[in-house]
């Protein structure tokens, strides 16, 4: 059960498999998550469903590795199988539940950061399916960071591609193409936006005083992925929710973001973060708050 | 032999067993248990076995121990028992069989746990296992979570002749029994994966990481995948929070997350892919068994612990032995005493939990004297980790995707108490589901009545 069939480096650090679970396949929609386990004393770490196959009956998945048991995941070979692959867990993307006719007069924007571009993805595709063509925005930090450029462009209206260091693309930061967007006549009606929190965080503030309503796809920490924990609780609009079950998307303007990012340093320590400057090196991003 | 007296059981050392996860009671040795045995009285009314919910002939094992003949004695209990090794270590025999017990109005009772934990483990070791004997009724059951109600359902169901299916959401078999209860009072491999190999070898299949409501629907498992019956044991995973002040702080976990991080995935071994944090001041809240597991593993991960709860120790919801276990470790009980807000430092970690006191006053709803806040009374309990164990409640993901199926205002699954048949046809529902959280006793005596009700169910159609 739940075999690789296929498993590609991406990137530095960033890896792509098919994996057959054919329950999860056939239910699962854009916006859900699995949770896996690489072997018998793996951690449980959850994963937003990158693409899927009803009829052969598999699933795609796109992690970066930020840790010990990511790296081990990423040893991973075709042949090899997950010793535990579950879902499709969490709330299926807002999107899905709206009706067709509505969505094809809706302007829509999606901002998509670094490994973010992977969640994105399946949302685009499922509106590029259904007759739906939105603006998507790839935020990398370097040309050679960006992932699934040819599937994204297969299925959005309009590929805004931006890279930090400008190596590619437009250059800056994802806000600022946002800005850029909105200045040269753009209107949208809703923005979802997904990567590291603190992206979604400044993309929510921009698109707070733009006027964007913005969904967001939450990554905290989770255990069992089904509502019996508590890990994964986050404030939204002053209450308390858990992203596994409520979510993992909320809406952005509503949500605590940094007691979120707090809330993802808690198991980070001292060793954890030279670990992973050791691993990283040049291609570490910065910037997402969740190693200092 | 002092007749009025128990045999003691030889249990690990207090100071040293707070440092360990091996299990704190050792058990009986054969002429220990048979010692013991020969304390029954065997009454010919016998009030023990109305005591027992699953109502397993204890006299009629605890003679066959008596004599030393404990195959016999592990048959007769599993009649009745389908995890005989986890019931005599987490059964509250104090308020069931044993607070029943004749010999216990004059003197002690007799140790009925002890002796079924005795008897179970005797088999265990000489790989005595439960056997199939009806023959194939060709009908297929799904059993919707491994936990104790739903492995004695399937147990039970599969001794009938029926086909089951166990079909269980996280990655590994047992609920509670694995990620619940701790190592030192169950252990997982050396116990709890034996007695679940002995469901499976009456021919019982377990799917893991199927979560029934989200990977598949009940509808669709009794639709397209022919399952004529359907028993409902998801438990009650979901917990409570306060909502105090601070309480999204790094440092404050519910119990369940808290015990399924060591119990579950095992973090309490250093070795473990998995994080626990390892607290050195820690404040569980709440007074039941589940604070009680979760006080005693922060106790064993070097931490000073606290209980803080808000009754007195007579009002404390927890198993005597249990409370007894914890004091003799070296937890400390903060009684009569409400957390009313987390203090947190500039980064969102944990520095300290404000209390109140509190005072009885007339009894409320569930017959405890309701406690009262004494105005003016606040401190602050210097702690780094708080653990919420207010309790827990069922999980909405299946009442909420499956037509037909009613709940009560608790989220409960409305099932009646003689077959477990819920408001949908061909479906039952038993265990903590379906009362809120109990007991693994309680449970498993619901998966029974459910066994037979869905026999009486499918003999019909």
């Amino acid at each position: 059960m739940y075999k690789i069939l296929k498993a590609e480096e991406l990137t530095t650090n960033i890896y792509l498999m098919v994996v057959e679970a054919k329950r999860i396949a056939a239910s699962c929609l854009p916006g859900q998550f699995v949770i896996v386990r690489t072997s018998e004393d793996s951690e449980r770490i959850p994963l937003t469903i990158c693409d899927y196959d009803r009829e052969a009956g598999t699933i795609t998945i796109v992690f970066q590795t930020v840790g010990a048991s990511t790296l081990k995941m990423s040893g991973l070979k075709a042949g090899d199988s997950f010793h535990d692959f579950v879902g499709p867990l969490g709330c299926p993307s807002e999107l899905t539940k709206e009706n067709i006719d509505d969505l094809k007069k809706k302007h829509i924007l999606f901002v998509a950061g670094g490994v973010g571009t992977a969640p994105v993805y399946p949302q685009v595709k499922w509106l590029h399916e259904n007759g739906v063509a939105a603006d998507v925005i790839v935020g990398s930090k370097t040309k050679d960071l960006l992932i699934l450029e040819h599937e994204m462009e297969a299925v959005a209206g309009n590929l805004y591609i931006t890279t930090d260091d400008g190596s590619y693309g437009r250059s800056g930061m994802v806000t600022q193409t946002i800005k850029d967007l909105v200045s040269e006549g753009k209107q949208y009606d809703v923005c979802i936006a997904i990567g590291p929190m603190i992206m979604m965080k400044f993309v929510c503030k921009m698109t707070e005083e733009l006027n964007i309503p913005t969904i967001v796809s939450l990554n905290p920490i989770m255990v069992d992925g089904t509502g019996m924990c508590g890990a994964c609780r986050v404030t939204v609009g002053g209450e308390v929710k858990f992203a596994c079950v409520d979510g993992p998307e909320f809406d952005g303007h509503k949500v605590n973001f940094d007691e979120a990012m707090k809330r993802q340093q808690i198991y980070k320590t001292a060793e954890g973060r030279a670990f992973l400057a050791a691993k990283e090196g040049d291609t570490h991003h910065g910037g997402c708050g969740n190693c200092n | 032999m002092d007749v009025l007296k128990k045999v003691p059981v030889a249990e690990q050392d207090a100071k040293e067993r707070a440092t360990n996860f091996k299990e704190v009671c050792l058990g009986y040795t054969k002429e220990e248990a048979m010692e013991e045995a020969a304390r029954c009285i065997n009454c010919k009314n016998a009030q023990c076995m109305k005591g027992c919910p699953v109502s397993i002939n204890i006299p009629g094992f605890i003679e066959q121990v008596k004599l030393g003949n404990f195959e016999k004695a592990y048959e007769i209990i599993s009649q009745s028992s389908a995890l005989p090794a986890v019931c005599g270590r987490v059964c509250p025999q104090e308020s069931q069989c044993e607070g029943k017990c004749i010999r216990g109005i004059k003197g002690e009772p007799i140790s009925i746990g002890k002796l079924e934990r005795f008897v179970a483990d005797w088999a265990r070791e000489n790989g005595i296992t439960p056997k199939v004997t009806a023959e194939k009724k060709g009908k297929k059951v799904a059993v919707i979570g491994s936990g104790p109600a739903g492995l004695t359902c399937a147990g039970d169901l599969a001794k009938m002749g029926y086909d089951v299916t166990i079909f269980e959401a996280l990655h590994e078999a047992g609920g509670v029994l694995v990620y619940g209860i701790p190592e030192f009072r169950l252990p997982k491999d050396a116990v709890v994966k034996k007695e679940i190999e002995n469901v499976k070898a009456l021919g019982v299949k377990i799917e893991t990481n199927c979560v029934v409501g989200k990977s598949v629907t009940i509808d669709e498992l009794m639709k397209n995948e022919g399952f004529e019956a359907v028993f409902i044991g998801s438990g009650a995973g979901l917990p409570k929070f306060m909502g105090i002040p601070g309480e999204q702080a790094n440092g404050v976990f519910s119990a369940n997350e808290y015990l399924t991080r060591s119990n579950l995935m095992k973090a309490f071994n250093e070795n473990s892919d998995t994080p626990i944090m390892r607290g050195k001041k820690v404040a569980v809240v709440g007074g039941g068994n589940v604070a009680m597991d979760a006080a005693r593993t922060a106790l064993r991960l070097g931490a000073e612990v606290h209980i803080v709860y808000r009754r007195s120790e007579e009002e404390l919801p927890a198993r005597v032995e249990e409370v007894h276990h914890a004091k003799e470790e070296g937890i400390i009980f903060d009684l009569l005493t409400n957390p009313v807000e987390i203090l947190e430092d500039e980064n969102n970690w944990v520095k300290g939990i404000k209390c109140i006191k509190m005072e009885l006053g007339e009894p409320d709803a569930s017959g405890r004297r309701s406690p009262i806040a004494i105005e003016g009374s606040e401190f602050v309990i210097d702690v780094d980790t708080v653990i919420m164990s207010l309790g827990t409640s069922p999980n909405p993901l299946i009442s909420s995707t499956t037509d037909g199926l009613e709940i009560n205002k608790r989220r409960c699954i409305i099932a009646d108490e003689e077959h477990g048949k819920t408001t949908k046809d061909g479906v039952f529902a038993g265990g903590d589901a379906v009362t809120g959280a109990a007991t693994v006793i309680l449970a498993m005596g619901a998966g029974k009545t459910a066994a037979k009700g869905i026999d009486e169910y499918l003999s019909q159609k």
